[in-house]
């Protein structure tokens, strides 16, 4: 009985911390600057390849069993340049206008996802041709500033274009496979946890996964970091002035734009510590990421916009719920009251269990528009 | 901070995007000298710079969440496509393969279905993947009275005029394997997992029906949402179901077959205790999920890599030679491969391309040495195939633990299902048709 009690509250938390490490990067990102980032499960995505990628490259070293701990920091620092690439270039001009963003980063979820599907030497090297003497010829013909429209850069465009497109066909036909070969392909990709992740934890006649201990240990120590980051550094400290005021912050002379570029790099850095989580539980894939948009979207609203807490809070009460109730964890508990036993056997199935934790989720949101913690203050007015 | 954008950035953005479009168009079709993706006829190739060639449609997902399975199977038809047109063609022309993409969405792949029927007049389409984008265009083709080849093993209750299945029935995969089982594990329970789609639930209540009829015992039954990678409550609840171990049957589709195993391990539930039997888990699978985790579970297909005939040697060589050396073959791929093969020879014994008619008629009853043995098309549009368990190996392929002696006979309607019981197919009968009681 005892054991059985550990193992389902334990199942709860792991699956309620494998949502809220997901949710994390999004609480920030969604949370405290109000972009809708659709392209959230993407940058997992790619923290997961990235896994892969630093999993292959320890193969064989003394190392190989450690991979995990390179492969955490590698994914941070990959899924955040790209969050700050894809701030910089899209999310910036898009502040302010939600619907606009959620638009465009959907787009970047779609393009990231396709790329890792057909990228290959032969492609990068075409992309890399066309960059090249893209902006190479337009540094050439503007001395360093991209002027206004005019037949040379439609020129420029077309030859950059047609060159690229030569040089990596003949390449192709050159090189063959050794370039043409996609780097991932459409399929999956397997990463397999290291040695000392593969068994359990015995507890009576159960035992306890260790890639899940693992996942709880991740999740609490990337919970506490943000939580020290936020409230004891300088940036920390800019970050929350920008969320509650950002034209009084600006007239402080903190600079804003760094600002965002660094908090939409951080939520997307913790994206990618959540890829190298979910890539020890399930498929590495271009899809990984899709799978777990809506879970993560779902803790962020129940939490509350804007409070840290909420996600946190949110994370790990709808991951219990929906694992105990999929487990069919409650009928032995109500065999007092045998028409409630069998309503919860009712909903003891995956599908059935996440309507029935939908139909919660609404039934709350109706209470409480604002999630569990709701933002206070003259911010929400705006 | 909201800011519009200028001109100059609509320009470079523009260009870029448009830039990337042009490479993207050269990628697919470089190595291959095939028709590109958007089908228009590229210089590179020698078929379409004559304009004298047969067209054919491939129509699989290159994007969206089947593509990971689907791409593969374009791969190996390319190469059938190929091999056919280096010895000369059919009645003397290149084939000419026209490549559309489904997009993992059934719509679409009505659409692009019309599209290549009509638009580019293709003799026949090779194509899908999953049963409902095969439900989407199925209706398409019977009323265009056109040819689809579809190449993935199903769950049968289905025979169409305008259709060829050259992957299994469920009587050549799903309940052979059932049998053995029952032979090899005598007395387990079963506990049956599976996607929540039509597949999985058809072939469950065929298993089902099959062991009430064998004296099997089916102790519990879970579906889990396709792309679901959350099972740690099902896992939870096999293990209470199946305390002193059983077989775990299972028909999992996707992602989360990943999940499932990953997870299966972690909760120390192995092979050994827990053997499971896998119906959509092959060698790209296996690859994908790690050896570690399937090392010792089974699967039931009609051909593995490791079937040892001069045949499947030739075929995984070629696709090899073709695609690189790290590419695994497997069941859907030679079925796609055989598919081309038997139309190939259907064209050639009707001697036209363009009367459907006469192609159907002449391919009832065409044979091939297949990379999985010997195949035979039969009247009710479906083939004879061995079938075959195979145990996952520590290199990621499969040890061949039992095979039939000769290829089992299609049975498209199922016998074990009370609404189907009785039922046959037979189109080389014009009085029989799709589905007649057999007396």
């Amino acid at each position: 009985m005892l054991s059985g009690l550990i193992t389902s509250l334990f199942g709860g938390i792991s699956v309620g911390s494998v949502l809220l490490i997901a949710a994390l990067g999004l609480a920030i990102v969604f949370g405290l600057m109000g972009v809708i980032n659709m392209a959230h499960g993407e940058l997992m995505m790619m923290g997961a390849y990235t896994t892969f990628l630093v999993q292959n490259a320890c193969k064989g070293t003394p190392f190989a069993d450690l991979y995990i701990f390179p492969a955490i920091i590698a994914a941070f620092l990959v899924a955040g340049l790209l969050g700050f690439l894809l701030e910089r270039t899209v999310v910036r001009h898009l502040y302010g206008r939600p619907l606009e963003t959620l638009l465009a980063t959907w787009g970047v979820s779609l393009i990231l996802q396709q790329l890792v599907r057909s990228v290959s030497w032969q492609f990068m090297i075409g992309i890399g041709i066309f960059g090249g003497l893209y902006y190479g010829g337009n540094l050439l013909l503007s001395k360093g500033e991209l002027t206004k429209f005019d037949w040379k850069k439609l020129l420029l465009t077309t030859v950059a274009g047609i060159a690229s497109l030569v040089i990596c066909n003949a390449l192709g036909d050159i090189f063959k496979l050794a370039i043409t070969q996609p780097w991932f392909g459409a399929q999956n990709v397997d990463v397999t946890a290291p040695s000392w992740l593969l068994g359990g934890l015995p507890i009576g006649e159960d035992q306890l996964p260790s890639t899940r201990i693992f996942i709880i240990a991740l999740t609490a120590c990337c919970v506490a970091g943000v939580y020290w980051f936020l409230n004891k550094s300088m940036w920390g400290l800019r970050i929350r002035a920008v969320t509650q005021n950002r034209e009084m912050s600006s007239c402080l002379g903190i600079p804003t734009d760094r600002v965002d570029a660094l908090t939409f790099a951080l939520g997307s850095g913790l994206a990618g510590i959540a890829g190298v989580a979910v890539s020890l539980l399930g498929s590495v894939g271009p899809n990984t990421g899709t799978n777990y948009i809506i879970d993560t979207f779902m803790v962020v609203v129940v939490g509350g916009v804007g409070k840290l807490v909420g996600s946190i809070v949110a994370a790990l009460v709808l991951g219990t719920t929906s694992y105990l109730i999929g487990s069919d964890s409650f009928a032995p508990l109500l065999s007092w009251a045998p028409p409630l036993a069998s309503f919860f056997t009712f909903f003891s199935n995956s599908s059935m269990a996440k309507v029935m934790v939908f139909s919660a989720i609404f039934v709350f949101l109706q209470a409480r528009p604002a999630g569990l913690f709701p933002q206070k203050g003259r911010t929400v007015e705006n | 901070m909201a800011r519009k954008f200028r001109r100059r950035e609509i320009l470079i953005l523009g260009s870029t995007a448009a830039g990337s479009i042009l490479l993207k168009a050269c990628t697919p079709n470089a190595p291959n000298a095939t028709p590109s993706a958007s089908g228009s006829p590229s210089g590179a190739s020698p078929a379409a710079a004559t304009g004298d060639g047969i067209k054919v449609g491939l129509l699989h997902s290159l994007s969206g969440t089947m593509a990971i399975s689907e791409k593969s199977v374009v791969d190996a038809e390319q190469l059938a496509i190929e091999e056919i047109n280096k010895a000369g063609g059919v009645l003397g022309k290149q084939i000419i393969p026209i490549v559309e993409d489904g997009k993992s969405d059934w719509p679409t792949f009505n659409e692009k279905a019309k599209k290549l029927i009509d638009q580019d007049k293709v003799a026949t389409v090779f194509g899908c993947w999953t049963s409902s984008s095969r439900k989407a265009v199925l209706e398409t083709f019977e009323t265009k009275k056109h040819m689809l080849w579809y190449p993935v093993q199903y769950e049968g209750q289905e025979c169409s005029q305008n259709v060829f299945y050259t992957g299994a029935a469920p009587n050549q995969q799903i309940e052979p394997s059932v049998e053995w089982l029952l032979k090899t594990y005598p007395g387990k329970p079963f506990f049956l997992v599976g996607s929540d789609y039509v597949f999985p639930k058809t072939a469950n209540s065929i298993i089902k029906a099959q062991l009430a009829a064998k004296g099997g015992k089916v102790v519990g039954e879970e579906y889990i949402p396709l792309g679901n990678n959350e099972v740690s409550s099902v896992i939870a609840k096999i293990k209470k179901a199946l305390p002193q171990g059983g077989i775990i049957y299972n028909s999992l589709n996707g992602d989360t077959n990943v999940a499932f195993f990953k997870q299966l391990q972690g909760a120390g539930m192995g092979p050994d205790k827990y053997p499971s039997m896998s119906v959509s888990i092959a060698e790209e699978e296996v690859q994908a999920i790690g050896t570690q985790y399937l090392k010792g579970h089974f699967a039931a297909w009609n051909y593995f890599q490791t079937v040892d005939t001069p045949a499947s040697k030739k075929f995984a060589a070629a696709f090899k030679a073709k695609f690189g050396e790290k590419r695994v073959v497997n069941d859907p791929m030679e079925a796609a491969y055989t598919m081309v093969y038997l139309w190939k020879q259907s064209v050639e014994k009707a001697k036209t391309y363009e009367d459907l008619e006469k192609v159907r008629a002449a391919a009832i009853g065409q044979s091939f040495e297949a990379p999985n043995g010997k195949v035979v098309m039969n009247a009710n549009h479906h083939i004879s195939k061995i079938v075959r368990i195979g145990k996952v190996r520590e290199d990621g392929l499969f040890e061949i633990v039992n095979s039939t002696p000769t290829a089992v006979e299609p049975v498209p309607w199922n016998q074990y299902v009370a609404e189907t019981k009785g039922f046959a197919c037979d189109w080389s009968d014009p009085a029989k048709g799709g589905k007649y009681k057999k007396a």
